[in-house]
């Protein structure tokens, strides 16, 4: 098992790794393959199940619906009045990122650049947020904002989902404005440049790749985040994901099929979503929270 | 006169500005004012608010609320209800990911697909994916119709509205966030550090338990707390693919009917107090386990 060192290929380029046909001689290999393989399977299914049931007819204990229809999407759309709803969603994570962007981005320049008395203390105030569960400040944030009269309006729902996005935008730009060579900017400085030029001709461009993908995560979040808007939404500020909530845990005057449009329609956008951040970032920067 | 003002009180202002800029401090930390206070307005404020507010109930004096919650027995049996989610959960996942992401360290045809793939249940987000469960899963669902098929089951094996489904929503949404970090801690170890002990003749589980096992244990906790985390706030798929009332009956969802169902503020800010404090507490345990495997170790890439 522990032999298979394989010779280096003849045929492949300088980049592709030597250890690629090993890859089909070990059994631990297929069993991670297995296990892997029947995770997307269920993945797959749970996903599938959604999707066939919103273009059923009816069904009910079969492999495959009665009869298929398209009907459900024009009627989700009107009695979730979906064209709202995705108006305010849209809205609402645009404002999130917007402004996580500018409160956050100063901050992690910061951060980045300077060692200074008191800096524990001030990561902590950002990890907080991270690791508190949102179900828990929720609450009191959603008392505080019935208390000022923001809660139900859109301006609570940025407020609320600010509070996870500023320290994650924090969490991403500062490891990455760290590896920006501090040296640019004392060059630009030693030929003159006043602050005003350093940050428009030197910092933004090069501050611009990490803050798209920054921004494009906090979409991604933002549009996903369930808890913060359910607690502090109203009727005119949901997003897709609370009326889609809403008309799952209201089921049974409506149709399941019309339920399942919706889904559909989260899903669908999610993924536009998601294949435009794959274009910016890396898989895994979209589920590290924080930088450790 | 004024010109010796002049001349002596820049002095001594640019020794004070000197000596602060030695220690980091100068106008560049101005920067961080906008984020922090935001954060303090929208996170801090509130939760102190929340804090003061948990101690102010109708009846029972500063403690009431607290009180009332140990004292019911559902609401305390909740706690119970989401460690016993949380803590499988995380471990299943954690646990999973460390053997598979170990065989797929390697770069292979696909791999950057495989990692895409995996990225599609963390976004979809429990609410979609509590909805398809119920539907995959459920008794005439997909899933136990291939069991059927196959002869593995007389009856519909319930997996929805009990405990098992919460736990399979908490898999499905868990385990490609725990993979994906575990992958990117087992990329940050040098294969140099391998070969050399491959060199030395160590087989692949000397290999593994002596050299990447070790390196990887501080990242692997962190992703044990980060998955813990995210099991710990579980709350809508418990409504929606459990059973509310009954075995995942989460501290969570017992936060959420007290202050928006039950409209007592006070009480749910209690609750969420709670809730803060029990998932720190294991946070604080972890994190404190791993600074004393590792102080002082050499090379604990995290």
């Amino acid at each position: 098992m522990t032999t298979v060192l394989p010779a280096r290929p003849a045929t492949t380029g300088p980049t592709a790794p030597p250890e690629r046909r090993t890859l089909a001689l070990r059994p631990g290999t297929w069993l991670a393959w297995a296990v892997l393989a029947f995770f997307f399977v269920n993945l797959a299914g749970v996903i599938a199940t959604v999707l066939v049931n919103s273009f059923s007819r009816s069904w009910f204990n079969s492999w495959l619906p009665h009869g298929w229809t398209g009907d459900w999407y024009s009627h989700a759309w009107r009695e979730f009045s979906l064209g709202q709803v995705l108006t305010t969603t849209i809205e609402v994570t645009l404002l999130v990122v917007v402004i996580s962007l500018v409160l956050a981005v100063p901050a992690s320049y910061a951060l980045a650049r300077r060692s200074f008395p008191g800096k524990k203390l001030v990561t902590t105030l950002f990890v907080l947020p991270i690791l508190v569960p949102p179900i828990a400040y929720g609450i009191p944030l959603a008392t505080v904002l019935y208390k000022v009269h923001l809660a139900g309006t859109i301006t609570g729902v940025v407020l609320a989902n600010l509070v996870p996005s500023i320290p994650f935008v924090v969490f991403t730009m500062t490891p990455f404005i760290e590896q920006i060579d501090p040296k640019i900017e004392a060059a630009a400085r030693m030929c003159g440049a006043s602050t005003w030029t350093v940050l428009t001709r030197i910092l933004s461009p090069l501050l611009l790749p990490g803050m798209l993908a920054a921004g494009i995560l906090v979409l991604v979040r933002t549009f996903g985040m369930f808890e913060l808007t359910f607690l502090t939404s109203g009727p005119t500020s949901q997003t897709l994901i609370v009326s889609l909530f809403s008309a799952v845990n209201s089921a049974g005057i409506r149709a399941p099929q019309s339920v399942d449009a919706m889904a559909v329609i989260y899903t669908g956008s999610m993924a536009v979503l998601l294949l435009i951040a794959l274009r910016f970032v890396n898989p895994t920067q979209l589920v590290a929270r924080s930088s450790d | 006169m004024t010109t010796t003002a002049a001349a002596r009180r820049p002095r001594t202002r640019t020794a004070l500005r000197h000596r602060l800029a030695e220690r980091g401090v100068d106008r560049t930390l101005l920067l961080i004012l906008p984020g922090a206070l935001a954060v303090l307005a929208l996170f801090c404020y509130p939760f102190l608010y929340g804090l003061q507010l948990s101690f102010q109930p109708a009846k029972g004096g500063v403690l009431g609320a607290y009180r009332a919650f140990f004292s019911d027995p559902f609401a305390r049996k909740s706690i119970w209800s989401t460690f016993s989610l949380a803590i499988p959960a995380s471990l299943i996942n954690v646990g999973a990911s460390v053997p598979i992401s170990y065989r797929m360290r390697r770069e292979f045809r696909g791999k950057r697909l495989l990692l895409a793939i995996l990225v599609v249940p963390i976004t979809l987000g429990t609410v979609l994916t509590a909805e398809g469960i119920l539907e995959f899963y459920g008794p005439a669902g997909w899933f136990n119709r291939t069991l059927h098929w196959l002869g593995l089951a007389d009856s519909p094996v319930h997996l929805t509205m009990n405990y098992t489904g919460v736990l399979l929503s908490l898999i499905i949404s868990g385990f490609p966030f725990s993979y994906l970090l575990t992958h990117s801690y087992l990329s940050g170890i040098h294969p140099s550090l391998e070969k050399a002990a491959a060199t030395l003749g160590a087989g692949w589980w000397q290999r593994f338990r002596h050299i990447t096992f070790p390196l990887l244990l501080p990242g692997l906790m962190t992703t044990f707390c980060l998955s813990f985390v995210m099991a710990f706030a579980v709350f809508p798929s418990a409504l929606m693919v459990g059973d509310p009332d009954g075995k995942t009956h989460v501290i969570s969802i017992e936060v959420y009917q007290a202050a928006l169902e039950r409209f007592d503020y006070v009480q749910g800010c209690a609750d969420a107090m709670i809730m803060t404090v029990l998932m720190l507490a294991v946070l604080a345990a972890v994190t404190g386990l791993r600074a004393r495997l590792y102080s002082g170790a050499t090379g604990g890439k995290g």
